[in-house]
């Protein structure tokens, strides 16, 4: 391939630059704790489960949590308290456990008086944000490439100088259930933008954008037989802008994504990367206030 | 009045109110078969329903997402809606012998002629490269499994009466240009011909009386045809002409990720959550039988999702941006409709032939129609939705059709039980202890 000299020298120069991963120095409360201490959080930061279990996923959610850190955002997470929204099971049919799980969830967040919610999971923004307010759940919920695009404009997070991003070949591509679902097509983009690098658009993009293959529960079964994987095809359309980063704003298309570019072995090349991770290399974090 | 006027006119008459009389029976049908749907609210929002409308429908403002066959479709409709105004004349003209009764107004009159026969020209090359992709250069969404036989003569049926139609409109006017020029009784001076007027060699050899059974055989035969296609339309996918308007005024509003939640399903767990609740008290009186969970049959879809499908022209445009269709798996959203569509008719026949009553047949769309592999080859992306020119859901159909396979027959494939077992038990759809999900706080 025409870019592989050029993309392999770009990924090798990506990598954690200003993060070392094992280092343990931010603590994240849990809401238990800071209401046994009297204290109440601007924001509730909703991990979701793959954020909380899935190896990869967690990843992203230390990014989106070193942000909010750095930020000086008053945050904080349910922990154990916290519980699947059930969007996987209400898509694959069983409504019943959908909101049993919606009911515990909203005694939970009611209980706390939550009012702002960020996650890091498309998904868990859909059901929070349009599903449970008729079940008794309301709250301003924000996908956190949206809470990014704020803290840059409030100027709560300033980009570092010495750009690791300049000029790369980024492309993104928009999660279902941000963009069509919910029309948040601009966020990630206007994120990426502040990274100084190029963002190339797919061929299909925004409300027109390939699925990953990941959702209504596909994510938790083998898919039906046919003639290739979803996120293959979408892969080699991402592939086909040349990128050296695919940005990823869901932990259910990264997974596709990773998987897709292992398939097409062009792992040496291409990362795929959340934007929160993107953000997380390029921001002055630890120029931050120590907390 | 002569007596060869009068039976004309007697004629014209019967021809109308034949073609009147099984459009509105067939209507009528339609009717009852979308109102027999579960109930749906569309009442709120009314501004923005008429808007949507107007912005979707009637300005067709979804069609150019796909230029070629949204200029040409825009070319066709635009034909068909202002032709219409031709139909009135006609009409007017057959029912009281008159000819060109509109001719009194001059120059008006010679424009709005002139821009028929233009429009008439468009529609006849729209038709002309629709037949083409359809046939000739045979694109991908024309060729799926679900158009073979009648879908595809329906859509063949269509595209070749309306040539044939806007042809013997502008033979009519040819001829008439002819008679004109030729001062014959009853052709009085009128109108002005840019198109027809290439037609004039066809008919300039005939004779007077020839030239008039031309002029007059062409009349009959537009006007038949029109009235053949008004009673044609409402049996054919055609029927978009008119739903189109219906369906998008009530169109989903909400954002597209918005699934509903069950109603139902709520009174049972608020029941459960509630501490105060007595368990060994007896279930309230219920009024009518219980509701199935999910979508099994047509009868179970509401009458929106009936009205779509009555709606959906089967252009495909669903299927071909559907990820799991573009990946070979056997789902295709058309399909859904196509099969709802087939489903809810042979119900409505069924349901008439026994007087009203509808006994169960022992079918059911889901199960003989569609089948559990198309449901769950779903990613539930919202492609066909957004796709879909006139803002059908076949997505809600699948969704609602897999709650009745796990809600009423509790059929998933495995590693969905296991998914929702993991959800009961630890609170996310791995088998992860619930109490290890803040473990990743200790690694920031």
């Amino acid at each position: 391939m025409a870019h592989r000299g050029r993309s392999q020298q770009g990924a090798a120069a990506i990598g954690p630059k200003k993060y070392n991963h094992t280092m343990s120095s931010i603590h994240i409360p849990t809401m238990a704790e800071m209401t046994a201490s009297g204290q109440a959080p601007e924001v509730l930061f909703w991990v979701g489960c793959a954020g909380s279990f899935d190896d990869r996923a967690k990843r992203i959610t230390k990014a989106i949590a070193r942000i909010l850190h750095a930020s000086e955002t008053s945050f904080a997470v349910l922990g154990q308290e916290e519980s699947c929204t059930g969007d996987p099971a209400k898509r694959a049919g069983n409504e019943f456990l959908y909101q049993m799980q919606a009911a515990q969830n909203i005694a939970t967040l009611n209980g706390y008086g939550i009012k702002r919610i960020i996650t890091g999971c498309p998904h868990c923004f859909n059901m929070l944000k349009n599903e449970y307010p008729e079940l008794g759940g309301q709250y301003e919920v924000l996908h956190h490439t949206q809470f990014i695009r704020e803290l840059i404009e409030t100027g709560k997070l300033r980009m570092s100088g010495d750009q690791p991003f300049k000029g790369r070949r980024i492309t993104f591509h928009d999660p279902c259930y941000l963009g069509r679902a919910n029309g948040e097509y601009l966020a990630p983009r206007e994120v990426i933008t502040k990274l100084d690098a190029e963002l190339l658009e797919m061929r299909r993009c925004k409300q027109n954008a390939m699925c990953c293959g990941a959702g209504g529960a596909q994510m938790f079964k083998e898919a039906e037989p046919g003639e290739r994987e979803v996120n293959h095809a979408r892969t080699d359309e991402a592939l086909e802008t040349q990128p050296e980063v695919i940005a990823t704003g869901c932990p259910f298309c990264n997974t596709m994504m990773t998987d897709g570019v292992k398939n097409a072995n062009q792992e040496s090349n291409v990362e795929v990367k959340d934007i929160a991770e993107l953000i997380a290399e390029a921001a002055d974090l630890l120029e931050a206030p120590a907390p | 009045m002569n007596l060869a006027s009068m039976t004309s006119q007697l004629l014209f008459l019967l021809l109308l109110s034949t073609g009147i009389f099984f459009f509105a029976k067939r209507i009528g049908v339609i009717r009852r078969n979308i109102r027999s749907g579960r109930d749906w609210d569309g009442s709120d929002r009314k501004a923005e329903r008429w808007a949507t409308m107007a912005r979707v429908a009637l300005g067709q403002g979804k069609m150019t997402a796909r230029p070629v066959a949204g200029v040409m479709h825009i070319l066709i409709y635009v034909g068909f809606v202002i032709i219409n105004i031709e139909i009135l004349e006609i009409l007017i003209d057959g029912l009281f012998g008159t000819h060109r009764v509109f001719a009194f107004l001059g120059p008006v009159y010679d424009f709005l002629i002139a821009s028929f026969e233009w429009l008439a020209a468009g529609v006849i090359l729209a038709c002309i490269v629709f037949f083409v992709r359809r046939n000739g250069i045979a694109l991908a969404r024309f060729k799926s499994n679900e158009l073979k036989g009648w879908p595809s003569l329906d859509a063949n049926i269509i595209l070749v009466v309306e040539v044939l139609l806007m042809f013997a409109f502008l033979s009519m006017n040819a001829a008439d240009a002819i008679a004109q020029s030729r001062g014959l009784d009853h052709y009085v001076p009128a109108g002005s011909f840019p198109v027809s007027s290439l037609l004039t060699p066809l008919y300039a050899g005939l004779t007077n009386a020839g030239l008039i059974a031309v002029e007059r055989g062409m009349w009959w035969f537009h006007i038949a045809g029109v009235l053949a296609f008004l009673v044609y339309v409402p049996y054919s996918k055609h029927f978009h002409i008119i739903l189109a308007f219906p369906n998008t005024y009530f169109s989903n509003l909400n954002p597209k990720g918005q699934m509903d939640n069950m109603a139902a399903v709520k009174k049972e767990v608020d029941l459960m959550m509630d501490p105060q609740a007595d368990p060994y008290a007896a279930a309230p009186a219920s009024e009518g039988p219980p509701e199935r969970f999910g979508v099994k049959d047509a009868s179970d879809l509401t009458w929106k999702q009936l009205l779509e499908a009555y709606t959906c022209t089967e252009c495909g445009r669903c299927t071909s941006e559907c990820p799991a269709n573009q990946t070979g798996k056997l789902l295709s959203p058309r399909k859904i409709m196509m099969s709802t569509r087939d489903r809810v008719e042979e119900i409505g026949k069924q349901r008439e032939a026994q007087g009203g009553e509808w006994k169960p047949d022992g079918k059911s769309l889901l199960g003989d129609w569609i089948t559990e592999e198309e449901l769950w080859a779903c990613t539930s992306c919202q492609a066909c939705i957004t796709a879909c020119p006139i803002n059908i859901s076949p997505m809600g159909i699948i969704l609602d059709m897999r709650r009745s396979l796990i809600m009423e027959d509790s059929k998933s494939p495995e590693s969905i039980t296991s998914m929702f077992n993991n959800i009961e038990n630890n609170g996310a759809p791995w088998a992860f202890p619930a109490g290890s999900r803040g473990d990743w706080t200790q690694e920031v």
